[in-house]
């Protein structure tokens, strides 16, 4: 591709500067939306374009907005800003360096949502981002893009930034609405769906930094345009972050529909040590590990064709592991995540997470014995389908894979 | 007192959420209480639950839900690297090993000058610049990182730390 729809500041510099942005047609799109478009036309063409939530869910961004609560007002629109899944790096870029494409499209949104106040969630590590975002947030009030009856009309609105404390859950949504809410990040019971009672119990739209990042060329261009890129069921282009044994790790904007193997080879300039490629994690730390077959690596990177090879593309978080990666090290690795980061709301994930770890540590220090690879699998099986929020559900996931297709890494370290 | 030094940010931080809301502001008064005495202690808790309308006892379980918030300062920085699997796939494990060798301790350990603690945490959404840690002290957290042609060694690290700890003196 040669020019970039959402890491556009590759090929403008200081984009992240408004003066910038505003040269190269920034927050033209807000303006159209505001003072031409109704809220129900700024839906109908997120719904056209075909845009799919790009957190993970892949649930079409459309549709989700017009879910909101008919006649129930006041209402919120929250950035999901929580990245912290191993493997994900691309909403730190644009938040970085393309911010004010971010904070068009959570404009836009709040518009469609005719909600007066919007919330970007940063995790708290982002602290240098947040402070960045305040300063951009104070120079558009002073330009007159937020505030009251902006640009004329009698719209008004104002963003702020919430910055979290250290918790991966809170990439959860209705965790993430809890932490806004000064509560402990744990995941609701659902439903009600926050597009009904999200924040304040009021209806709330939830989107990920990258989905609210294609709105502003969305608006501006048409949904039409949009689906130009990416396949039918799949319309656009994602940002694909790249990491592991390759030798060029890093964000690759490209059309969904690419396959594995252009994203390793092309992109990323192949394996490190031109060793074999051994699996895959297509959606970061939380993924059904698939083995790296020609087969897989020519698969079309859509959210479809990936499911078809039971994966899931999710984040497009894609983290390559070549032959020499231990799967027994890995499954470690994973655990402990996910144990440190299981909020303790409920019991099959903070015992289940606390038992896989507990487990794969035996094994890699070379204490375990044949029983307990049956144990692990049993533990992990028994968390499936009972856990209240996708963490504990997907921790299993790499752990299963991993033994089902790779069991002789495991039983190598058995005593 | 937290409120007389920082009362224009307590007031930005309540002006954020609706009127009846004001317990939303407690992760960044928590942050403020951090940063001024260097971790949440008791005082803390009673301070920013009287300025929020929260029990000492509430505001106790978001300060110990969330990670970034310290119960005890065992250095005047904490030195945080991501060892989660990207991470670890580029040599994070090595790195974290040779930096705490290289200041004669254990991860987890705090330096005997009380300049630095450093242990392993959880993914900082960097793994394409890895190995990579972040710095949390009294002006925040910032993030060090290398490049995917130049990535940070253990000792260029050495040389960041040493020149935060020159900076403060």
């Amino acid at each position: 591709m040669t020019e970039h729809v959402l890491l556009r500041h590759r090929d403008i510099p200081d984009l992240h500067k408004l003066e910038v942005y505003l040269q190269h047609g920034g927050y033209e799109a807000f303006k159209k939306a505001v003072t031409t478009l109704t809220p129900q036309q700024v839906i109908d063409e997120v719904k056209t374009s075909g845009l799919r939530g790009r957190g993970g869910a892949g649930f079409p961004t459309g549709v989700k907005w017009s879910f909101l609560t008919k006649d129930s007002f006041p209402r919120y629109v929250v950035a999901n800003a929580d990245e912290s899944e191993p493997g994900t790096f691309k909403d730190r870029e644009l938040l970085e360096r393309n911010p004010h494409q971010f904070l068009e499209g959570v404009m836009i949104a709040a518009y469609a949502a005719q909600a007066n106040t919007a919330y970007v969630y940063l995790r708290g590590e982002f602290w240098d981002v947040a402070a960045q975002l305040d300063a951009s947030l104070m120079e558009l009030r002073q330009q007159g893009l937020l505030g009251k009856n902006l640009l004329g009309t009698q719209y008004h609105l104002d963003v702020y930034t919430h910055l979290g404390a250290g918790a991966y859950i809170c990439g959860e949504e209705s965790a993430l609405l809890e932490s806004l809410e000064g509560q402990m990040g744990q995941p609701r019971l659902k439903p009600p769906f926050p597009a009904d009672k999200g924040l304040y119990q009021k209806p709330t739209i939830i989107n990920n930094v990258e989905t609210l990042a294609n709105v502003p060329p969305i608006i501006l261009q048409g949904g039409c345009w949009y689906r130009n890129y990416g396949t039918e069921r799949s319309p656009g282009v994602k940002i694909f972050s790249l990491s592991g044994c390759v030798n060029r790790p890093g964000n690759y904007e490209l059309p969904l529909g690419a396959t594995f193997r252009h994203l390793i080879y092309e992109c990323g300039g192949g394996i490190v040590g031109n060793r074999k490629v051994k699996a895959l994690m297509p959606s970061g730390a939380s993924s059904t590990i698939v083995v790296a077959t020609e087969d897989v690596l020519d698969c079309p990177m859509d959210y479809e064709s990936v499911a078809q090879k039971g994966t899931m593309l999710g984040s497009a978080s894609v983290i390559v592991l070549d032959e020499t990666v231990d799967m027994a090290w890995l499954a470690l690795k994973i655990a402990r995540f996910f144990k440190h980061e299981s909020c303790g709301k409920c019991t099959p994930c903070r015992e289940g997470t606390y038992w896989m770890l507990h487990i794969l540590e035996h094994l890699n220090r070379g204490e375990a014995g044949r029983g307990d690879l049956d144990l692990l699998q049993g533990v992990a099986s028994q968390m499936v389908g009972r856990c209240l929020c996708p963490l504990g559900e997907f921790s299993v996931l790499p752990i299963l894979s991993s033994l089902k297709h790779f069991r002789a890494d495991f039983e190598t370290h058995i005593k | 007192m937290l409120i007389d030094k920082y009362r224009s940010q307590i007031d930005t931080a309540l002006s954020k959420y609706p009127p009846s809301q004001r317990r939303s502001a407690v992760m960044s008064l928590l942050h403020l209480a951090q940063q001024e005495y260097g971790a949440i202690s008791g005082d803390s808790l009673a301070e920013v639950g009287a300025l929020l309308g929260m029990t000492p006892t509430e505001v106790a379980s978001i300060a110990g839900f969330y990670t970034l918030y310290l119960e005890h300062r065992e250095a005047k920085r904490r030195v945080q690297i991501c060892t989660d699997l990207p991470c670890a796939l580029r040599g994070a494990d090595q790195f974290a090993e040779e930096l705490c060798a290289s200041l004669r301790i254990k991860l987890g350990e705090t330096t005997p000058d009380g300049e630095f603690m450093v242990e392993a945490v959880t993914c900082l959404a960097g793994c394409d610049r890895a190995p990579m840690f972040q710095v949390q002290d009294e002006t925040g957290i910032h993030y060090y990182e290398g490049t995917v042609d130049q990535p940070l060694t253990a000792p260029r690290a050495l040389e960041i730390l040493a020149g935060l700890k020159a900076r403060s003196t």
